[in-house]
C-alpha cells in the first residue's frame, strides 16, 4: 500500500510565495487530480511531492518516510514522474526512451540487460505502442509519445506517478485513450496524482479532487461533492454550471462542466 | 550492436595506422613495416637500414599513435558534451578549455627565454585549460544547479576572456622568434611528437575515456534534461561534474601536447550518429574509433601533401566545414 502526503507544506522561488499551507494526501488505488488556473502554482506542488523541488516549509511522506531524506534513485523506484514538455534532440529509438524508465534500478556504470528490455516491451505492450518500438521517438505522433511516457514509466515499476497535465496537445481520442490507461493503472494499485486544465476530467476520471487558486487548496475531496457551480466559478473567476447529461445509448448519467455564456459578443 | 560491426571499428583504425607508417616523404614499403614490426619480437634477419628502424620507431609510430589518442579523446568528449548540453552542436572547446589552453601555452612561449621548454609549455596550457572549465562550471551555479545554457554561455565568456589574453600577448611577443612560435603552436600540429608527448598525454586521455565509458549509458538519461534524468533518480549535478571533469582532463591533455586541432569533436559524433544511432551506449566507443581514424588521415595528409607540413588545425577546419555544411544540408537540421 503505496501512499504519498503532504502536512502544512509550502514552497517559494525567492520571494515570490507560490503555495502555502498545504495539505494532502493520496494512496493506492487513487487517481487525485488537482484543478486550477494556469500559475496557480499546480506544478510546481507536483515537483514538490516527487522531490524534485525542495519544500520551504512542511514535510512529504512516502510511505512514511521524510521524503528529504531519501536517497534520488530511491525515490524514482517509488515515484515516477510524466512532465508536460518533453524534448530531445536525439531520435533514440521509442524502445531506448522505454528503457530509460529501468535507470533507478540500475548501477551507475549500468546499462539495461535482457531482463530490463523485457519489462519494457511488457510496458510498451501494455499501452499497446509495441509495434512502434523501433521508431524514432522524434518522428512518432504526440499521443503516441504521451502513451510511450507512460510505458517508460510502468517500466520504472513505481507505486505512484505523477502526471503535469497528461491530456494536453492531445486530441480528443487520445485524451480519453490516456485517461482510461490511467484508470487502469489506478485499478491495478498505483496511486496516481495529475494536474488538469479539463474539469470534466476529473469529473469523468478523478476519484479525488483539489480545487487550487492562488497557492491554496479551496476544496479537497470526491469530484461530486467538490465540483459545484459555485466552487468552479471561484477558481476560474468566470462563471461555470455542472450540468447533468444522460447518455441515451446506455443510460448512463455523467457529469459535465459548462461555461455560462451570458454576455453576447 | 554485431560482432561484424565491433570487429571493424577496432580494425580500421589499426589497418589505418599500418599504412600511415609507410607512407611519407621516406617511404616504407607495407611489407617492411610489417617485418620490422615482428622483428621486435621475433627474430628475424635484418634486410633494412637502421635508418627505417629510426623513421619507423621513432617518430612516425608515436606522431600515429598520438594521433589516433588525441582523435579517439576530442570525439568521444565531443559526443559526451554534445549528450549532456542536449545540443548537437556543441564541441569539446565550449566550455573555454581550448582557448585557455592557447594562452596557457603562448604565455608561457612569450615568458621562457630564448630556449623554450616544452614540458613548461604544456605544463602552462594543461592547467590553464582546466582553470578556464573550473570557473566556467561556478560562474553558472544558480540555486546548487547549473543549467545548461547558462553553463554554455558562461563557457562562451570564459573563452573569449582568453582569447583576448592570447592577443594580448601575441601583440607584445618578440615578432621574430616568438610570435611565429605562438602562432604555430596554436594553429595545432603533431610534427613535434615524441615518446615522452605520448606519454604525457596518455595518461590523463585514457583516465577520461575509461571515466566517460564507464558511465556512458547515463548520458542517455541527461540528454533528457535535468528534470526528467532527475525524476529518473540521476544525481544530475554529480553526472555532470563527473562527465565534464572526464571531458576536461581528455581535451587539455590532447590540446597541451598538439595545439588546438578543432572540428574532430564536433563533426566525428555526427558521422558516428549517422553509423550507429544516437544511443551513447554504441555512440562512445564508436566515436573514439571514427575520431582516432579520422585525425590520423589528416595527419598524413599534413605531413605528406605538400613540402611543408600543413598544421592540423587549418586542415580538419578545410576537410570539417564542407562536410559539415554536407551534413545540415542533408539531414535538414534534423540529425538523423
Amino acid at each position: 500500500m503505496a501512499e504519498v502526503s503532504l502536512t502544512g507544506g509550502s514552497f517559494s522561488y525567492g520571494d515570490k510565495q507560490v503555495f502555502e499551507g498545504v495539505n494532502m494526501g493520496v494512496s493506492s488505488g487513487e487517481v487525485f487530480c488537482i484543478l486550477g488556473p494556469n500559475g496557480c502554482g499546480k506544478t510546481t506542488l507536483l515537483r514538490c511531492l516527487g522531490g524534485s523541488l525542495r519544500l520551504r516549509e512542511g514535510i512529504v511522506h512516502l510511505d512514511k518516510v521524510d521524503l528529504s531524506n531519501m536517497k534520488p534513485e530511491e525515490i524514482a523506484r517509488k515515484i515516477s514522474f510524466i512532465f508536460q514538455e518533453h524534448e530531445t534532440p536525439f531520435p533514440y529509438s521509442v524502445m531506448e526512451i522505454v528503457c530509460m524508465g529501468r535507470a533507478p534500478h540500475l548501477s551507475i556504470f549500468g546499462s539495461p540487460s535482457s531482463r530490463d528490455r523485457k519489462i519494457a516491451e511488457e510496458a510498451l505492450g501494455m499501452v499497446g505502442m509495441l509495434h512502434l518500438r523501433d521508431k524514432p521517438y522524434t518522428q512518432i505522433s504526440g499521443g503516441e509519445r504521451q502513451l510511450v511516457l507512460i510505458a517508460r514509466t510502468l517500466a520504472q515499476q513505481p507505486e505512484i506517478i505523477m502526471m503535469d497535465e497528461p491530456t494536453s496537445h492531445l486530441d480528443f481520442k487520445n485524451q480519453i485513450v490516456v485517461l482510461q490507461i490511467i484508470n487502469k493503472l489506478a485499478e491495478k494499485g498505483i496511486a496516481i496524482m495529475m494536474t488538469s486544465h479539463y474539469p470534466d476530467h476529473a469529473l469523468l476520471f478523478s476519484s479525488q479532487v483539489a480545487l487550487m487558486k492562488k497557492g491554496n487548496f479551496l476544496d479537497v475531496g470526491k469530484p461530486a461533492d467538490v465540483m459545484t457551480d459555485e466552487s468552479l466559478t471561484e477558481v476560474y473567476d468566470m462563471e461555470v454550471s455542472v450540468v447533468s447529461i444522460e447518455n441515451s445509448d446506455n443510460g448512463q448519467n455523467l457529469k459535465l462542466c459548462v461555461p455560462k455564456l451570458n454576455e453576447k459578443p | 550492436m554485431s560482432k561484424k560491426k565491433i570487429v571493424i571499428l577496432v580494425l580500421v583504425p589499426f589497418v589505418l595506422l599500418l599504412i600511415s607508417l609507410a607512407l611519407g616523404r621516406y617511404t616504407i614499403p607495407p611489407v617492411t613495416v610489417c617485418k620490422a614490426f615482428l622483428a621486435k619480437v621475433f627474430p628475424i634477419a635484418h634486410t633494412w637500414s637502421d635508418q627505417v628502424d629510426n623513421v619507423l620507431f621513432q617518430v612516425r609510430l608515436p606522431r600515429a599513435i598520438l594521433a589516433l589518442l588525441i582523435g579517439g579523446g576530442l570525439s568521444i568528449c565531443g559526443a559526451s558534451f554534445q549528450g549532456i548540453f542536449k545540443n548537437p552542436l556543441v564541441s569539446p572547446d565550449i566550455l573555454g578549455v581550448s582557448a585557455a589552453a592557447g594562452f596557457g601555452a603562448a604565455m608561457a612561449i612569450w615568458l621562457a627565454g630564448t630556449s623554450v621548454n616544452t614540458l613548461s609549455v604544456q605544463a602552462s596550457a594543461f592547467v590553464f585549460g582546466i582553470l578556464a572549465v573550473f570557473m566556467a562550471y561556478n560562474i553558472s551555479r544558480v540555486y546548487k544547479t547549473t543549467p545548461t545554457v547558462i553553463l554554455v554561455l558562461s563557457g562562451v565568456i570564459v573563452g573569449a576572456l582568453f582569447s583576448a589574453f592570447t592577443s594580448a600577448i601575441k601583440l607584445v611577443a618578440d615578432p621574430l622568434n616568438k610570435l611565429p612560435a605562438i602562432t604555430f603552436w596554436l594553429m595545432g600540429s603533431l610534427a613535434t611528437a615524441s615518446w615522452n608527448k605520448v606519454l604525457t598525454a596518455s595518461i590523463p586521455i585514457l583516465i577520461g575515456v575509461i571515466g566517460l565509458l564507464s558511465v556512458r549509458w547515463r548520458i542517455n538519461l541527461l540528454s533528457l534534461g535535468d528534470d526528467e534524468a532527475r525524476a529518473l533518480g540521476v544525481r544530475t549535478e554529480f553526472m555532470k561534474r563527473f562527465v565534464i571533469a572526464c571531458a576536461t582532463l581528455i581535451t587539455a591533455a590532447s590540446v597541451c601536447v598538439s595545439g588546438v586541432i578543432g572540428w574532430v569533436g564536433l563533426v566525428m559524433p555526427h558521422v558516428s550518429r549517422m553509423l550507429f544511432g544516437p544511443d551513447h551506449k554504441v555512440l562512445l566507443p564508436v566515436s573514439i574509433a571514427t575520431g582516432a581514424s579520422f585525425l590520423l588521415i589528416v595527419d598524413v595528409v599534413a605531413r605528406c601533401a605538400t613540402a611543408i607540413e600543413i598544421p592540423l588545425g587549418i586542415l580538419t577546419t578545410v576537410v570539417g566545414v564542407p562536410f559539415f555544411a554536407y551534413l545540415l544540408r542533408r539531414t535538414k537540421g534534423g540529425w538523423k
